[in-house]
Order: structure tokens, then sequence, then C-alpha cells
């Protein structure tokens, strides 16, 4: 398969801090991939590159074969890009309805040459009803039909990202990014989310998340890229991840505490 | 509910000079508070559904006014090299229209500067803005007369070519006129704000970065709105210029600014009904107060209401009074779906 998204040889500087040196990867369609690595390593810097949100001090994002440098944040979403946020996923004082309506903006563009027109003289019915639906159909599609009338802001956290992902989705992206999507749940939500993010990728989506929780990572990722101090130090299939040495010395030191604990983590039969 | 309550209003808007017979002293009141009840509601669309927050709005309103004056009245006037620019006057109802474009060229200026300063410096930007154009109006005598006012501004007159024409002389007249440009653009604010541009505003208030990601425009919503916000206060000061058929660099004053921003706050920002409740409140608080108290003692009173407001119902009084129905709905609704006695609160 083609790739669908290409980091080359990305730098991102603040000042005097390298907080991405030379990132280099590709993602191709369809694939589930997780970015991971300890606090401070670089993954969210990673994340506003590829959406517009930073730009770059080195090097290019493709997207489809498309730099996405110069364009802006709405722009490369326009291009079939989505994202969530790690903390601030929803609209706060809008119901969970019309932040999904929020959400399908783009969709109400497409058809119509004068859209603001036909708001002012009440034409635009025929549209916002197809949107209305739409709406509906998304809420449904992530479980939160029942929560479509409360304040986006008033849910609990865990539903938030629920309303984030179809925001995202609204967009009607050829890929998602996922920020830390399942962190602050709990292992019950946390699973009903793994088999969300397998039915997006059912829908022809392809995935990349952040994500801290490793057992979630390890269950849905195809492959899993690890970054520590700015760098790609690891890439591969989660079992080759487990037991790569650099990667439990990024996420645990060197000592000898670490490296038992290493040791406990790849045999748990002998703990 | 929330379209009764307006209709209700604009019904006994029309019936009150009936009931008032035409008192020309209430009638001048309620025709001044329309104005600034329609510059409030322009300013609303910015402050409360943008969150940005223009304190250079009276420049949108003045450069109304003076430019529907000036093209009913006729200039002639040197702009260098040799070359003179001479005007011949044109009806007044062509000013307001070029009023409206004039306010909205400059509120897209405004507008694509909005999309780099946000917040503070967008505050700056316009009160710099109104500024400048005031110390125009004030210094280019030639074209404004300066501080000598420009004067005998023609009223607006409608008409269509073989139906003849309605000049608007009477205070009545005026009234109405003020009253159907309002209730304009309270349907065009309401039409907008319920559409999807309303919800890409509403969106980029909310959470600016979630809304670029679901593919909003920051640069060209917020510079949309400042256009149409800006061509409604140019509406706005186009009636106020041929309804007192006189302007000087005054319109310019800080203070109406100041008054507008009020009613918007004390009304409910981001509230259809916000701006029309806190412009009738403050527009005719000096006619109840004056033949009771001196000015002096008026401005308290408008301070303590405006400060009373705020401490009562710091969302403004159409949210606050949203709320108050809301929980005594939903205090009703309690006792039928618990069987036990409600605790009295």
């Amino acid at each position: 398969m083609s790739a669908i998204l290409s980091v080359e040889q990305v730098g991102v500087r603040f000042g005097g801090l390298v907080a991405i040196a030379d990132l280099h990867f590709d993602v191709r369609e369809g694939e589930i991939v997780s970015l991971i690595g300890p606090n401070g390593a670089g993954k969210t810097t990673a994340f506003n590159v590829m959406t517009g949100f930073l730009k770059p001090s080195q090097g290019e994002v493709r997207f489809r074969g498309t730099g996405l440098t110069d364009l802006q944040p709405h722009e490369i979403t326009r291009l079939g890009l989505a994202r969530t946020f790690q903390r601030t996923s929803v609209f706060p004082d809008d119901t969970v309805f019309d932040n999904v309506m929020i959400g399908l903006h783009r969709q109400g563009a497409q058809s119509r040459r004068a859209p603001l027109l036909d708001a002012l003289i009440g034409r635009a019915g025929a549209s916002e009803r197809r949107l209305r639906a739409r709406a509906e159909a998304l809420l449904d599609w992530v479980g939160l039909s029942e929560r479509a009338g409360e304040k986006a802001g008033a849910l609990a956290y865990g539903e938030q990202r629920l309303v984030g992902v179809a925001l995202a989705l609204a967009t009607e992206p050829a890929m998602l990014l996922l920020d830390e999507p399942v962190s602050g749940m709990n292992a019950s939500e946390t699973q009903v989310f793994v088999s969300l993010i397998r039915q997006i990728r059912e829908r022809g989506i392809t995935v990349l998340l952040v994500e801290h929780d490793m057992p979630m990572v390890m269950e849905v990722s195809d492959r899993i890229l690890v970054l520590n101090y700015g760098r790609l130090i690891a890439e591969g299939p989660p079992d080759r991840i487990r037991s790569d040495p650099a990667v439990i010395e990024a996420y645990l030191g060197q000592g000898k505490a670490a490296r038992q604990a290493a040791a406990e983590v790849q045999e748990p039969a002998h703990a | 509910m929330s379209r009764l309550l307006p209709l209700a209003l604009l019904t006994s808007l029309v019936a009150l000079p009936l009931a008032l017979g035409s008192n020309p002293y209430l009638l001048n009141a309620l025709i001044t508070t329309g104005i600034l009840t329609i510059a409030a509601m322009s300013l609303n669309l910015l402050l409360g559904f943008t969150g940005q927050l223009s304190l250079g709005h009276i420049a949108f309103f003045g450069i109304g006014a003076y430019v529907s004056a000036l093209t009913s009245l006729g200039f002639d006037v040197e702009i260098g090299f040799g070359t003179r620019i001479v005007h011949e006057p044109w009806p007044a109802a062509v000013g307001f229209l070029l009023a409206i474009l004039a306010a909205g060229a400059c509120g897209y200026l405004i507008g694509r500067l909005s999309f780099r300063v946000r917040g503070a410096y967008f505050v700056i930007v316009t009160v710099s803005f109104a500024e400048v154009v005031r110390l125009v109006a004030l210094n280019w005598v030639e074209l404004t007369q300066g501080p000598l006012a420009l004067t005998n501004i023609p009223v607006i007159a409608l008409g269509a070519p073989g139906l003849g024409s309605w000049t608007l002389k009477t205070k009545l007249q005026n009234y109405y006129l003020v009253l159907a440009v309002g209730t304009l653009c309270y349907v065009i604010i309401a039409r907008l704000v319920g559409s999807r541009f309303g919800r890409a505003m509403r969106g980029l208030k909310e959470n600016e970065s979630l809304a670029l990601s679901v593919g909003i425009n920051a640069a060209r919503t917020l510079t949309v709105a400042t256009v149409i916000s800006a061509a409604m206060a140019g509406a706005a000061g186009s009636l106020y210029a041929h309804y007192l058929r006189i302007i000087d660099p005054d319109v310019f004053q800080f203070a109406t600014t100041v008054t507008i921003v009020i009613m918007v706050v004390a009304g409910g920002k981001g509230t259809l009904m916000g701006p029309v409740v806190g412009g009738l409140i403050f527009g005719l608080l000096p006619v109840v107060l004056r033949p009771v108290m001196a000015p002096e003692a008026q401005w308290m009173i408008y301070g303590i209401v405006l400060i009373a407001i705020l401490f009562v119902m710091p969302k403004g009084i159409v949210p606050g009074i949203a709320g108050l129905f809301a929980r005594l709905r939903a205090a009703r609704a309690v006792p039928v779906l618990e069987a036990s006695p409600a605790v009295p609160r």
C-alpha cells in the first residue's frame, strides 16, 4: 500500500530547544499507527506540525502527495486530514448536537455557491435538514445519541473525547490523528474506544494516534513509532517494540531497578 | 417563546406612538434610543458572537453619518496636485446606501487586521482607528467643516419613480423608519446566527483550535462578521445624520462607544434580544429620570443600575431571566418526578 502521510526529515526548534530532530516516517493507507514516547518526547509537537498548527523549522510533511508546510490548519482539514485534541476536544457552551453541527461546517459548503445569502433569505432549509440528519447519524455512531441535548462542556471526560471524535469524523477525513484519546478513561471505556478505532479503520480511514496507555497501544496498533528527545528511536510491530532495548531504556532508564522492571515486563510468567 | 417575545416587543413598539400620542419629546428619545440600539445590535454581532471587542465601533457609525451627510449635501474639495473633487448632492436615500457600503468597506480593513491581532490588540486597533477617523473629521475642514459641523443635512425621502416620493419629515415617520431598519437588522442577525455561518462564529469563539481543525476559516469568518457589523453601524449612523440634520466630530465620542458596549453587556452579549433590551433600558433611563433629578444624579443612577444588573445577572439581563425561567421550570418538574415532598429552597 502507498503512503498516505509522509513526514520527511522534519525538525522543530523553539529557540535553542530541539523539540523534534530529523523525524522521518511514513504512514500507509489503512494502517493504525501509534506514536509513543515518554513525556516531552515531542509527540504532540509532531501532531501540531502535521496539522498546520506549527510550522516545521526544517523538512516537510506530505499528505497524499501534497506538501502541508504552507497550508493553514483549516486548509489541511479540507484535504482530508483531521485531528482531535488532548485536552479541549469540544465546544463547551454548545450542546453535543450543535457541536457536531459545527463540525459539519465543510459539508454545508460543497453544494452551495452562496451559503451566506441562502441563510439570509431562508433558502438553506434543505441543506440544514441534511446536515441535521448527518449529525444524528454521527452521534449515533459514536454512541452519544442520548447526550445530544446536553452541554458538551458538562459531559464526562471520556464522553467529551467521543464528541471530539465525532467532530473530526464530521469533516469526512481520509486520515485521523488522535491525540491521547483514552487518557483519563477507565478500562471499560478504553475497550469501547479500541473497538471504535477499529471501526474507524473499517470505514477506510487511516489512524495515527499518540497515546500513553501501553496495553491499549499494543492491542490496537499495526505498527508503533517510538520517539525520545525528538528522535525516532524504534519502529515496528507491537511485539518487536515490546522487547526493543532502546525503548525499554527510554521509558525506564538504565538503573538496576529499571533492568529488573524491564525483565518483568518481558517475562511476566516468571514474576 | 424565543420567537414570540421579539414579535410581542415589535408589536408593542409599532403601537407605542398610538398610545403616546405625538409627544415630540418622547418620540425623540425613542428615535435616538432606536438608533443606538441598532448600533448595539451591530456591536453584539462582533462582541457577543465572535468574542472580539471593538472599542472603536463608533467609527463605523460616524463614517456612516458623514458619508451619508456628504453624499446628500455635496462637496467641493481639493485633494492635492491641483485636483478638485466636486460632488453634486444626491438623494439622502442614496447616501444611506453609500453609508452602509463605506462603513462595510472600513469593516473589511479592520476585519482583515483582526485575523492577525486578537483580544487586547484588536481592541487597541479599533480604538486607534476611531481616533484617526475622528481627527480626520475634525481637521479636514474643507470637507467636513470640522467643529463647525455639517448642517442642513436633508431628510431621507423614500419613493419610486411614478409613485411619487415620501419625505420623512416628522418625528413619527422617523420613528417608523428607525423601527423598520432595526427590525431588518434584527432579522438579518437572527438568520446569520442560526445558520452555518453562525455556527462557525460560535465555534471560533468557544474553541478556536478545534474550529480550525474542523475546517472553519477563521480569517474569512471574522472578516465577514466585521463587515456586516460595520455596515449595520454605518446604517445607524446614516439614520442619525438625517434625523438630527447636523453632525460634528463629536459623533466619534468614545463615550458613545462605551454606552453601546454597556447596552450589549447589560442586556446580554451573545443573545439576540440582549442588545435590544439593554438598548431600551439604558436609552430610555435618562427620559424616565429627567423629571425627577438633576443630570449629575442621573449619571450616578445610570451607573448604579448597571452595577446592580451585572451583580444580580452577571451574563446580562436576557440570559439571567432565561436562566431564572429554566430554574423555575426545573423546580416545578422535580416534585412530579420524585414522590417525596420537595424541600423548599
